[in-house]
């Protein structure tokens, strides 16, 4: 059976062999972080694509159809073209900052990458305080949108990342409790113990109510968490142009865009860790050759299908629900959001306590 | 106590809602093979010629029969009904075989850059002289060509239309 655990051993342990211990680390980081590199532009073209393809056929339209058989390769042509375009720096910008914004929103959401578990075995760093950790770094792209927005020298910037900052900063406080929900169900912050916990059924099956509406403020909180319509107020096209990148073009244009997409996969790769049972295969009680059939399917597989699922859904809110005015959206996050998701905790807390849970 | 009902039915009838508009967007993405409108023009170019809608309107056109004869009096109700300023008609005199003067149109010239194709002019007709044409290839290199005389050289009004 196709496994990644095996292949990352065989590395592994081939390092080691032939190299002293230092150096086999070194080697390793390096290989890490070309594979993050490369998996971070195959997720860009890969979702971009994606996401006009939902969004054409959504709209009763075709999406691209001219670049390559149906039009698969569009992707591959923006981007060559982002990368011959000459990244423009405003006179009246603070140059400093305005080219390190870029760089620090791409380098979160790269950091991000690390406590997940990608298949069985195969994850950069179990770190025990994963989901901690994750929920930690994601709060620091704000300021790279915060530093963009400020360097920009430019009102409209400006506000978009005014926005943006009361958005992540309201909208961290119920996702952060929503994962607090699954903490409480599994007792541990560690990615991979998390996942373990899950072997005999996934937490949104076997968590009653409570997983089921921290689920759903989850998916609210990240989409609103990664700028996404219906809380796109960042860069609101009609109302602020781009918000944020809107003086941005060329290549530095292109990291913001990209640092979204893999934000989306980022956010959505932890909801199917904590809610969707990461790479576990969906498992029923005592139906044993049902079970060894789902086995048979690759982990990674379990894995990717699960985030992109969850992708997907994102997507859908994006083509279906309309903007919302920047009161609406503080008003759903601090009436509705926060009260609903602190019960919430509640009530889980309850059930772990009393072991309710299956 | 009412007021925590009123939050909870806010909440579902919000919820509800939501999910009413998803239901919709997730049956286009389904079926988006049946739902899809677009039109992919250049390459079924012969397709749009044959089965455009009843109501598409391409240009204005004046018929005529295969006698070269049309049925525009020259009233000019078209001209003034057009918003825009589109149709100007040129009239004459012709001599009718008793001795008398009638009035007939010289030239019935159509301004396409200027036409909204609101369908007034037709509307306005009270012998249903001009009609809508399906055609919608407009493009051309010199804009001159765009104004068009709408009656062909050497016709002349149908017998009996007044």
């Amino acid at each position: 059976m196709f496994s990644l655990e095996n292949i990352t051993n065989l590395v592994s342990t081939w390092l080691y062999a032939n190299l002293d211990p230092t150096w086999a680390l070194v080697v390793q980081f390096v290989i890490v972080g070309v594979l993050v590199i490369s998996l971070f532009s195959i997720l860009g073209l890969v979702l971009i694509m994606m996401e006009r393809r939902v969004a054409a056929w959504m709209q009763l339209r075709l999406g691209p159809n001219r670049v390559g058989p149906r039009g698969y390769f569009q992707t591959v042509a923006d981007t060559l073209k982002l990368i011959v375009k000459e990244g423009m720096t405003p006179d009246g910008a603070d140059k400093f900052l305005f080219n390190l914004a870029p760089f620090i929103v791409m380098i979160v959401s790269m950091v991000i990458m690390a406590p997940l578990m990608f298949a069985k075995g195969f994850q950069i760093w179990d770190v025990n305080i994963g989901v901690f950790f994750i929920t930690a770094v994601s709060s620091v792209s704000v300021i790279g949108i915060l530093m963009a927005g400020w360097a920009s020298n430019n009102k409209y910037s400006l506000l978009g990342a005014m926005r943006s900052g009361a958005q992540i900063v309201s909208y961290e406080l119920s996702a952060g409790l929503a994962i607090l929900t699954i903490v409480v169900f599994s007792g541990s912050l560690q990615v991979s113990t998390i996942v373990e916990s899950q072997a005999d059924g996934w937490w949104l099956l076997k968590g009653h109510v409570p997983a089921v509406i921290s689920f759903v403020i989850f998916i609210i909180a990240v989409t609103a968490e990664t700028n996404r319509a219906p809380f796109d107020l960042a860069e609101a096209e009609s109302e602020l142009t781009a918000g944020f990148h809107t003086e941005y073009s060329g290549m530095k244009f292109a990291l913001f865009f990209l640092a979204e997409y893999v934000n989306i996969f980022v956010v959505c790769a932890v909801g199917a860790t904590l809610y969707l049972g990461g790479w576990m295969p969906f498992h029923i009680g005592n139906w044993t050759s049902f079970n060894q059939v789902m086995d048979y399917i690759p982990s990674s597989a379990w894995f990717f299908g699960k985030t992109f699922f969850l992708i997907f859904v994102i997507m859908w809110f994006r083509w279906t629900f309309p903007r919302l005015r920047i009161d609406q959206l503080l008003n759903l996050e601090w009436k509705y959001l926060l009260p609903i998701s602190l019960f919430n905790l509640l009530l889980a807390t309850v059930i772990a306590i009393m072991g309710l849970h299956f | 106590m009412s007021f925590i009902r009123q939050y909870l039915s806010d909440v579902i009838s919000g919820v509800k809602s939501l999910l009413t508009g998803m239901r919709l967007t997730g049956k286009y993405f389904i079926k988006h093979k049946e739902t899809n409108i677009t039109q992919q023009y250049p390459d079924n170019r012969q397709e749009l010629f044959a089965g455009l809608p009843d109501r598409f309107r391409g240009e204005v056109v004046m018929s005529h029969d295969d006698n070269n004869e049309h049925a525009c009096t020259g009233c000019t109700a078209c001209e003034l009904a057009c918003p825009n300023g589109t149709i100007k008609i040129v009239t004459k005199f012709d001599m009718t075989p008793e001795g008398k003067k009638k009035k007939a149109i010289d030239k019935f010239v159509y301004h396409l850059e200027l036409c909204t194709m609101c369908n007034l002019c037709i509307e306005a007709c009270p012998t249903s002289a001009i009609k809508m044409a399906q055609n919608f290839e407009h493009s051309v290199f010199d804009r001159r060509d765009l104004t068009k005389v709408l009656n062909k050289p050497g016709s002349k009004v149908r017998e009996g239309v007044e």
